[in-house]
C-alpha cells in the first residue's frame, strides 16, 4: 500500500495526553476547582473552539503518508503517536538530547521542537526506515558490535544522528565524531562505545 | 499550548500581510526556540507564519565585496569561501547548540532567540521582560549566568546568540522588509539594552521581517577568531565568548574589533579594547592591555564576579590564537 489517509483516530495514549493539556488549559483561565478529574476535558471542550487540523502529506520511510493534524502536534508527536513510529524517542522534548532525531531529507534534526504541519512534501526517515529489509544499516550493524548502549533509550537517536553524521563527514577523526555527536546524550554514560561504533562504520565506508 | 492559526506563507508580501492585520501573529523559522517558548506558556501566538517557503537562503556575494546571507540561511551554513573571508563567522555558528539544531535553526530565528534567563523561561517567576512590570526575579535569585554590561534595574538577562557575536565584530547590517519599505539596520543598533523597557528587545517592528544580513568587506575580517568558554565542551551556552578581528599592516595593528557574548542583553563591542590594540603591536602585552580594557566597567551581579575575569581571559585567548 502506497498511499495511507489515515484521520489518526485517537490512541488511548493520544486521548489522556489531550485531556491533560485540555485540563491544565481551562485552570490557567480560571476554571473552579470543584470538578472531577475527567469533568475538565469536557467543559474544556465546550468552552473552545475544537481545534483546527490540517492536512499535512509527507514521506516518511519510503512510504507517502497523508494525515490530519493540529497544527500544535509536534513532528515528533506525530511520528510516534499518530503513525506508530515509537523509534524516534522523547527525552526532553525541548531540544536537548537529541533522543528524537530523525532525518529529514537526509539531514539529521530534532522532531520535538517543530510542528509536524511545517513538514509538508518532506522526505522524513525514522531509525526504523535505515534497515533494509533483514539486513541492519552499517551504523546499526557497528553499534550491535562495538555494545554502543545500555539501556537502550537513546540509541535510536544516536544511530539516527551518527547516520546524519557520516552523511556530513564521511571520514570524522575521533575528537570530531565526540564533537559531532554532542548533539546525543546518554544518561548511561556509553560515550566511549557510542564513539567506537561510529568510528568502526566510517571506516567500513571508506 | 494555545490553538493557533497556520499559514504557510508563499511569499514577503504575504508573510508580511498576515503580520499587519493579525495582532497576535508570530513568525516561524527552524522552530528551535518558538515551539518550546510555546509549549512552555511564554509565548502565545494566535497565528503562525511558516517561513520556510520564502526562499531566502542564498549566501549571495555583492559585487562591491562583502556577502549577503539570507534569513533562512541555516545555522549549518557551511560555505568554504565564507569560512575563509570570515573565519569568527563560521567559528561562531559551529559552537552553536548541536548539529541538529543548526541544520534547522535560521539566521533570522538565531538574531531573534530569546534570553535563556531561567527566569523568563519559567512563567511562574515575575519577568520584566516577558511580562512588563511584573518584577525582575533574577536581581534576589540566581545571577550566575546574567549580564556584567548594560543590565538595567529592570533586566540583566543576556542574549544567548553566539552567531550575533560575530556578526557585532564584523559590522555586519540586518535587512528587514515591512509593509513600509525596507531598511538596513547595524547590529550595534538592531539590538536593544534593557533600559526601562526590557520587553522590547530589538528595532524590528511588528510588521517587519528579517530577509538577511550583510557582512561588508573590511581590512580585518579575515583574521578573526571566536572563542567560547562554556560549563562543558559543547552543547552549552556561553558563559563568555569573545569574537575578535584584527589587521595589522608592517606589524602594527590599523584596525580591530572585540565583541563578547554572554555578557549583556546584546552583542557587546568592546570599544575600549579595540583602542588598546590600535596603533600597537600585537604582543603579550598589549593583548593583555586589551583584555583589561574588555573587563573595565563591568558591573557583576551577585552571582557572577567571576565573568570579569573570564572576559580578561576569553578577550586574550582570542587575540594569541589570532597568531
Ligand atoms: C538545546 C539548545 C541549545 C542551544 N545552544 C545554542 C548556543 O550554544 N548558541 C546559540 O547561539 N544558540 C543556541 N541555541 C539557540 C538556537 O541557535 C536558536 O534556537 C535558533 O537559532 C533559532 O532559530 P530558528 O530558525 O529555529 O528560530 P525560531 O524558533 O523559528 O524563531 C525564533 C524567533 O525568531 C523569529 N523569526 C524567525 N525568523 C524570522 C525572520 N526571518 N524575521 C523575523 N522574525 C523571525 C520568530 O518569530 C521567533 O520569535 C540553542 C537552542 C537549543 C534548543
Ligand atoms: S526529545 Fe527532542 S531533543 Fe530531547
Ligand atoms: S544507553 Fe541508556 S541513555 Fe544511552
Amino acid at each position: 500500500m502506497d498511499e495511507t489517509t489515515r484521520e489518526s483516530p485517537p490512541s488511548r495514549r493520544a486521548f489522556l495526553s489531550r485531556s491533560l493539556t485540555a485540563g491544565a488549559g481551562l485552570a490557567a483561565l480560571g476554571g473552579t476547582g470543584t470538578a472531577t478529574a475527567a469533568a475538565p476535558a469536557v467543559a474544556a471542550a465546550a468552552a473552545v473552539d475544537p481545534p483546527e487540523t490540517l492536512p499535512v502529506s509527507l514521506t516518511v520511510n519510503g512510504r507517502r503518508r497523508t494525515l490530519r493534524t493540529d497544527p500544535r502536534t509536534s513532528l515528533l508527536d506525530a511520528l510516534r503517536e499518530d503513525l506508530g513510529l515509537t523509534g524516534p524517542k522523547k527525552g526532553c522534548n525541548q531540544g536537548a538530547c537529541g533522543a528524537c532525531t530523525v532525518l529529514l531529507d537526509g539531514t539529521r534534526i530534532l522532531s520535538c521542537i517543530t510542528f509536524a504541519v511545517m513538514f509538508e512534501g518532506a522526505e522524513i526517515t525514522t531509525v526504523e526506515g535505515l534497515a533494509d529489509g533483514d539486513r541492519l544499516h552499517p551504523v546499526q550493524r557497528a553499534f550491535v558490535e562495538h555494545d554502543g548502549f545500555q539501556c537502550g533509550f537513546c540509541t535510536s537517536g544516536q544511530i539516527t544522528s551518527a547516520v546524519g553524521l557520516l552523511a556530513e563527514n564521511p571520514r570524522p577523526s575521533t575528537a570530531e565524531i565526540k564533537e559531532l555527536m554532542s548533539g546525543n546524550l546518554c544518561r548511561c554514560a556509553a560515550y566511549p562505545n557510542i564513539v567506537a561504533a561510529v568510528e568502526s562504520a566510517a571506516e567500513g565506508r571508506s | 499550548m494555545r490553538p493557533f492559526h497556520y499559514t504557510r506563507a508563499g511569499d514577503v508580501a504575504e508573510a508580511l500581510r498576515i503580520l499587519s492585520q493579525d495582532e497576535g501573529a508570530a513568525l516561524i523559522a527552524g522552530g528551535t526556540d518558538l515551539v518550546t517558548l510555546m509549549r512552555d506558556g511564554i509565548s502565545g501566538p494566535s497565528h503562525l507564519v511558516d517561513v520556510n517557503g520564502l526562499g531566502l537562503d542564498e549566501v549571495r556575494w555583492l559585487p562591491g565585496g562583502g556577502v549577503r546571507l539570507g534569513a533562512m540561511c541555516r545555522n549549518a551554513a557551511n560555505d568554504s569561501r565564507l569560512r575563509r573571508a570570515y573565519p569568527v563567522l563560521s567559528e561562531a555558528l559551529r559552537s552553536g547548540a548541536s548539529p541538529q539544531i543548526r541544520n534547522r535553526a535560521s539566521v533570522g530565528g538565531n538574531l531573534l532567540q530569546q534570553t535563556r534567563c531561567t527566569y523568563f523561561r519559567l512563567p511562574e517567576f515575575a519577568c520584566n521582560r516577558r511580562n512588563a512590570g511584573s518584577g525582575c526575579s533574577a536581581l534576589q535569585g540566581d545571577s550566575h549566568a546574567q549580564a556584567i554590561f548594560g543590565a538595567s534595574s529592570q533586566c540583566v538577562a543576556v542574549h544567548p546568540s553566539d552567531f550575533s557575536v560575530a556578526l557585532q565584530a564584523l559590522d555586519a547590517v540586518v535587512l528587514t522588509e515591512g509593509t513600509r519599505g525596507r531598511r538596513r539596520i547595524p547590529v550595534d543598533q538592531f539590538f536593544r539594552l534593557p533600559g526601562d523597557t526590557p520587553q522590547v528587545t530589538t528595532e524590528l517592528r511588528r510588521d517587519e521581517l528579517i530577509v538577511g544580513v550583510e557582512l561588508p568587506d573590511s581590512p580585518f575580517a579575515a583574521r578573526s577568531h571566536y572563542v567560547k568558554f562554556r560549563e562543558r565542551a559543547s552543547y552549552a551556552f556561553a558563559l563568555v565568548s569573545a569574537a575578535v578581528a584584527v589587521e595589522v599592516r608592517s606589524g602594527t595593528v590599523r584596525s580591530a574589533r572585540v565583541a563578547l557574548g554572554g555578557v549583556a542583553a546584546k552583542p557587546w563591542r568592546s570599544q575600549a579594547a579595540e583602542e588598546a590594540l590600535v596603533g600597537a603591536r600585537l604582543n603579550e602585552e598589549t593583548i593583555a592591555a586589551a583584555g583589561d580594557a574588555a573587563a573595565r566597567g563591568a558591573q557583576p551581579q551577585r552571582h557572577n564576579a567571576y565573568k570579569v575575569e573570564l572576559v580578561r581571559r576569553v578577550v586574550r585567548q582570542a587575540l594569541s590564537e589570532l597568531g
